[in-house]
């Protein structure tokens, strides 16, 4: 078990020396550094001094070197646009991405999971067959036009929900949540709603897809052989073999949605880092572009490992080696 | 006169498909009684497995039991609701089905899989479940099942494996075993072993035995009595000894004589004797394939680190091998599963290099540099899998020709057309065949036309890797006849791979032994068969599950 | 003995008629009409410059007091809008059809892109096995957890800041193109990569090693043909999403240029007067995506359920 872990744990950080070197290069070598930092006016010997200032004569390797240094201490450069240091915008917008995924989350797993289990059980239901209706329709419809027709509906004609922000937010350390107000609690139905069901939909054709996989499988055939209740064929059985694949599948489509929440961030201007790396983008302001590539990186890297854990530990295959004796 | 265990009358079913209605089971009746072993033999489509899984109640749509009247120790069991069947699955029939790798829960343990079926059935708790388990095992031939109870499936080797899956089944005393396919997936020498524990542990608790298979062997060793069916019917009823011995029905007859049995003596020999010279002045040329200490390892270490480390694991898969055939004989390769006997196909057709050791085809070693050519012109394959072995999306016609193509034997569309034909011609098929796909031929014509690819580029050497295993009796023996017949015509020599000892004896001039990639014997076929000298050899000679050796 | 096979072979019409994917076609209401909401949306983009009663960029037809002209109506100077008119008095309708267009094929070229560059190192993957696949699959796992928006914005902004400023207009397509291209092209890799493996064991791959056919022609003449089923699904319901994907980055604002505007830059267009009351300059562009995209995606699930021989 420690060596699977060990194993794993050198191939994220393999992942994130890569992710790292693909942000730096973005950070070096796209735009002008200089250029974008000093008034039109600076004479080319004055922009030469900060050159050398700033290190950027150097080989290679050493400012990709200083570069992982800084990036491990936190410094990420200073923005561009906002000519603030980024370590404390990423910071400062965290939390509202990180409480809107989570709620999206949830919500996506809950009922895609409920749903897909449904669908395979029941395919001859009516109801069944309106959501599998209903889930083609999700993963038809873009998320900023889901978002523009829920705040449309919600906020514009019925005004239960508010339209924009994250209302009310309380501070928490440097954690600002906006969980603990009503405010804050309304507002982020709406923006949630909208991230999860693309994942919803995926999540529920995919459980759906691998709930019948395993149904038509020999061993299910023979426990009904056996005389087991219905019950203990599609719960016991036929869900725990689902869910192996699933879990790699779901997780990894949930680590994107941290990253994917920016169109839902700009709908309903929610002040994550999606919406920072937006307009970061608009205007190549490299340092935060980079800073959030490698933010992004490190939460794929986090997701994998959570998720190969996982794995290793629900399906014995992996645990146990294979038949001695004959 | 007690009264049967299981009484079928008029069983039917059908299969409602979109080009019209399929009856796969046409009104058959028998009846199975108290402790008796019924074998239920046919080939391929003949609806056997169809009728186990009737009586289950497990037919899905689009398929339908149309009519019936199944009696279960007196109890109508046809026509009853899901819930009622369920307590008749397990409880009163239990069943053994054919792969014993996916017939269990990989996610489970044994303990649990077996714990579950036991408290499903039987008003016992969860430590009487488990001691009940723990003596089903134990019963079933698997050593310390005490601590074997907690392991997975994939802790256990095949043969292991199905006798948990015979534990499952006796697990809640049932009345009735219906068996389907049960040894077909195993190695051959198990397949021996797992017929005893069978048939063991049913006399013992008096449970009678349905016992499907198109293996007559199997039938021969282990039925009482048995049914014959062709195409949905049941052509011929009666004790096993009486129908192998004497059969009345025309298909039947057929049948029998098409098997195969090791202990026929090899008809080339026989013919030899009766002429009265010894069988080693038949047949006899130069040596035209020499094979000299073949070698394969395989590297299993795994990751980089484990190589670094030096935790390697290396499998000696073909340890030392040499035999020599002479040109147009039939060379046969014997052995089970994991004996190496693939692995030597395929070294010496030319897709895997060898570890040591040479292969030469007339003096040239081909794997020598520049042998490539001659290598891919003399010999050719014949492969075990007729459903695989064809591109499913290339018309026949292509499929025959690529070998010509590649090897610049013909270019002209005009005379490649025409080559084919002729090839589709010897080995009886109409030439129109080749605008057509593979998917419209039966699993023997498929052979056939694998056959027909093989000889277009005229090769003198030809390994045949099980080609007729995948294939039903009736169609085995006339591809086999095909292959004897082109192999006069052509002067071909064969190298023929198979695990079935008595094809290999009734085509091989000489016969080789492989047990775990070594050869423990090899000579003259009639050496091996009538007086073999490895321990390995005598134990896979008695153990083959054979139609002559009729209980 | 069964050698004589009495039936002649079929021509290639009346093997497709017969063919149980044609049946399920015929048999599925679903199918056909989405099929055919498809063909109506294409056709009509495809012809857009014929159809179209009025060219909705040409400045100089544009007349300001058009503006805001409900559908069904007649605008200040007479002119009938089918759809209304947006705030610049350009024709909705106009302007939806050579939307439609610029979508299509922004949509189509990139999923082109994708499908070539991920069926080629699919194939080369499965076939090759060892490092090259182990690499080449890493690569496109790392890819696949990465929402595809995201790496279009981070290729978009590179470009950005690589191209010089004058050229960035004309680029623009091609960078889109390729960004939406280069994010899509793992599903491909990967299925292709499975089916390859899959195949490269069967024997009819043997057959032609051993008869030294060299592996380029292997994997084209023989393992290519069989791998396009799911190609073509996975295909159908990625074009979806690429169509999808090129109007969010354009209703970001960054995706196509102005002057040529897609579906997207219509809905980001007619955001800013939904909650004024000008609702169908949002409305319609916004269903005529919905529409293309269902019935692209409901194509797409109508084929993998037909090419699926279990599922019947």
């Amino acid at each position: 078990m420690l060596a699977f872990i060990f194993k794993r744990l050198g191939q994220s950080v393999l992942v994130m020396l890569a992710v790292a070197l693909i942000a730096f290069i973005m950070f070096r070598y796209v735009g002008d550094p200089v250029a974008s930092m000093v008034s039109q006016e600076a004479s080319i010997s004055d922009q030469e001094l900060l050159r050398e200032r700033l290190g950027l004569n150097d080989p290679f390797y050493e400012q990709f070197f200083r570069f992982i240094l800084n990036a491990l201490q936190g410094d990420f450069g200073i923005s561009y646009r906002l000519q603030t240091p980024v370590a404390e915008l990423i910071m400062s917008r965290m939390p509202a991405t990180i409480e809107l995924a989570l709620t999206s989350a949830t919500i996506a797993l809950v009922f895609g999971i409920l749903a897909g289990v449904f669908t395979a059980l029941n395919r001859k239901n009516p109801a069944a067959a309106a959501i599998m209706a209903f889930s083609l329709i999700g993963v038809s419809l873009p998320t900023f036009l889901i978002g523009i027709g829920l705040i449309y509906i919600f906020a514009v004609e019925l005004q239960w929900l508010p339209s924009f922000g994250r209302g009310q937010v309380i501070d928490f350390g440097w954690w600002r949540t906006g969980f603990l107000t009503e405010t804050g609690l309304r507002s982020i139905i709406l923006p949630a709603i909208t991230l999860s069901l693309f994942q919803m939909t995926l999540i529920m054709r995919l459980v759906r897809a691998e709930m019948l996989e395993v149904l038509r499988q020999d061993y299910i055939k023979f426990a009904r052989a056996r005389g087991l209740s219905k019950r203990a064929i599609n719960f016991s059985h036929a869900l725990k073999n689902t869910m192996v694949p699933v879990i790699t599948i779901a997780g990894l489509q949930l680590g994107s949605i941290i990253t994917g929440a920016l169109i839902t961030e700009t709908v309903f201007q929610w002040p994550g880092i999606g919406s920072l790396f937006l307009s970061s983008v608009a205007v190549v302001d490299v340092p935060v572009m980079a800073a959030y590539l490698i933010f992004v990186g490190f939460v794929f890297v986090v997701v994998n490992l959570i998720v190969d854990i996982l794995y290793y530990v629900v399906d014995p295959r992996l645990r146990v080696g294979a038949a001695k004796g004959h | 006169m007690s009264q049967p265990v299981l009484s079928v009358k008029d069983l039917s079913v059908v299969f409602h498909l979109r080009r019209g209605d399929f009856t796969a089971v046409k009104s058959i009746s028998f009846d199975i009684m108290p402790g008796e072993v019924l074998g239920v033999v046919g080939e391929s489509g003949a609806g056997k497995s169809m009728t186990g899984t009737a009586i289950m109640g497990l037919i899905d749509p689009p398929g339908e039991i149309s009519s019936a009247a199944i009696t279960l120790n007196g109890d109508r069991i046809d026509g009853l609701d899901e819930e009622s069947l369920r307590k008749i699955r397990g409880r009163r029939i239990g069943m053994v089905m054919q792969d014993p790798l996916t017939s269990l829960n990989p996610l489970f343990t044994v303990g649990e899989q077996l714990i579950e079926t036991i408290r499903r059935h039987l008003p016992l708790n969860q430590d009487e479940a488990r001691d009940r388990a723990i003596a089903l095992l134990a019963d079933a031939g698997i050593p310390d099942p005490a601590s074997r109870i907690d392991s997975y499936p994939h802790q256990f080797s095949g043969g292991m494996r199905q006798r948990v899956v015979i534990s499952l089944a006796l697990a809640a005393e049932p009345e009735l075993v219906i068996a389907d396919e049960p040894t077909s997936a195993l190695d051959v020498s198990v397949q021996a072993q797992i017929i005893k524990v069978l048939k063991r542990l049913c006399a013992e608790r008096g449970v009678a035995v349905m016992l499907i298979t198109h293996d007559m062997g199997v039938i021969a060793e282990a039925a009482d009595r048995m049914i014959v069916m062709n195409k949905g019917e049941i052509v011929e009823t009666g004790s096993v000894g009486d129908i192998i011995n004497r059969p009345k029905m025309d298909y039947t007859i057929k049948l029998i004589e098409a098997i195969p049995s090791i202990t026929a003596q090899n008809p080339r020999y026989a013919a030899a004797v009766a002429k009265g010279h010894s069988f080693a002045s038949e047949r006899t040329g130069d040596p035209l394939v020499v094979v000299e200490n073949l070698a394969k390892q395989f590297d299993l270490s795994g990751s980089l680190l484990a190589r670094i480390t030096g935790r390697r694991k290396i499998v000696n898969a073909v340890n030392d091998v040499s035999f020599t055939i002479q040109r147009g004989q039939t060379y046969g390769l014997v052995g089970e599963s994991g004996s190496g006997k693939s692995t030597c196909a395929r070294m010496m057709v030319g897709l895997l290099p060898p570890s040591g050791g040479t292969v030469r085809l007339e003096d040239t070693d081909i794997w020598s540099k520049g042998a490539e050519k001659k290598r891919r012109s003399k010999i050719q394959m014949i492969f075990q899998d007729p459903y695989a072995s064809l591109n499913p999306r290339w018309r026949v016609g292509e499929i025959i020709a690529e070998p010509m193509r590649a090897l610049g034997i013909a270019r002209k569309p005009g005379e490649i057309a025409e080559r084919v034909a002729d090839l589709l011609e010897r080995v009886r098929l109409d030439p129109v065949s080749m605008r057509k796909y593979p998917h419209e031929f039966s699993g023997g014509q498929r052979q056939r036309i694998a056959i027909a690819r093989a000889l277009s580029s005229q090769p003198e050497f030809i390994i045949c890797d099980e080609p007729t295993s995948a294939l039903d009796v009736s169609v085995q023996a006339q591809v086999l006849e095909l292959m004897s017949r082109l192999q006069e015509e052509f002067g071909l020599t064969y190298l023929l791979i198979s695990h079935n000892l008595a094809v290999v004896r009734q085509m091989a001039d000489a016969v080789g032994v492989l047990h775990n990639g070594n050869l423990v014997e090899s000579g003259p076929v009639e050496e091996i068969f009538g007086a073999p000298k490895a321990d390995y050899t005598r134990m896979l000679l008695d153990a083959v599950p054979d139609i002559s050796k009729v209980a | 003995m069964n050698d004589i096979t009495p039936s002649a072979p079929k021509s290639r019409l009346a093997r497709i008629i017969d063919s149980d994917i044609f049946y399920s076609y015929r048999t599925s209401p679903v199918a056909i009409v989405s099929s055919i909401v498809a063909t109506v949306l294409i056709l009509a983009a495809v012809f857009a410059p014929w159809i179209a009663p009025y060219d909705p960029f040409n400045p100089r037809t544009l007349n300001l007091m058009n503006g805001f002209t409900p559908p069904m109506s007649e605008s200040f100077s007479g002119s009938f809008f089918l759809l209304g008119s947006d705030h610049q008095g350009r024709d909705v309708f106009s302007a939806i059809l050579y939307g439609s267009r610029v979508s299509l094929m922004v949509g189509l070229s990139a999923i082109l892109f994708a499908m070539l560059l991920g069926v080629t190192l699919g194939l080369i993957a499965g076939y090759r096995g060892g490092l090259t696949d182990t690499i080449i699959m890493r690569i496109a796992d790392v890819q696949l957890s990465f929402p595809s928006i995201l790496i279009a914005l981070l290729i978009f902004g590179i470009a950005r800041g690589i191209i010089p400023p004058n050229q960035r207009e004309s680029m623009a397509i091609f960078v889109l193109i390729f960004s939406i291209g280069l994010s899509d092209w793992a599903q491909f890799a990967r299925t292709v990569r499975g089916t390859t493996m899959v195949e490269r064991q069967k024997d009819y791959v043997s057959a032609a090693r051993i008869i030294g056919v060299k592996p380029v022609f292997i994997l084209i003449r023989h393992i290519l043909p069989n791998v396009l089923g799911p190609v073509l699904v996975i295909g159908t319901i990625g074009l979806a999403l690429a169509i999808i994907a090129e109007a969010t980055l354009s209703f970001l604002g960054v995706g196509v240029p102005p002057t040529q505007p897609s579906l997207g830059t219509l809905i980001r267009i007619g955001q800013q007067f939904l909650f004024s009351g000008e609702w169908w300059i949002l409305f319609f562009p916004a269903i005529t995506l919905v529409l293309l995209a269902l019935s692209v995606n409901l194509l797409g699930d109508w084929l993998r359920d037909a090419l699926n021989p279990r599922l019947r």
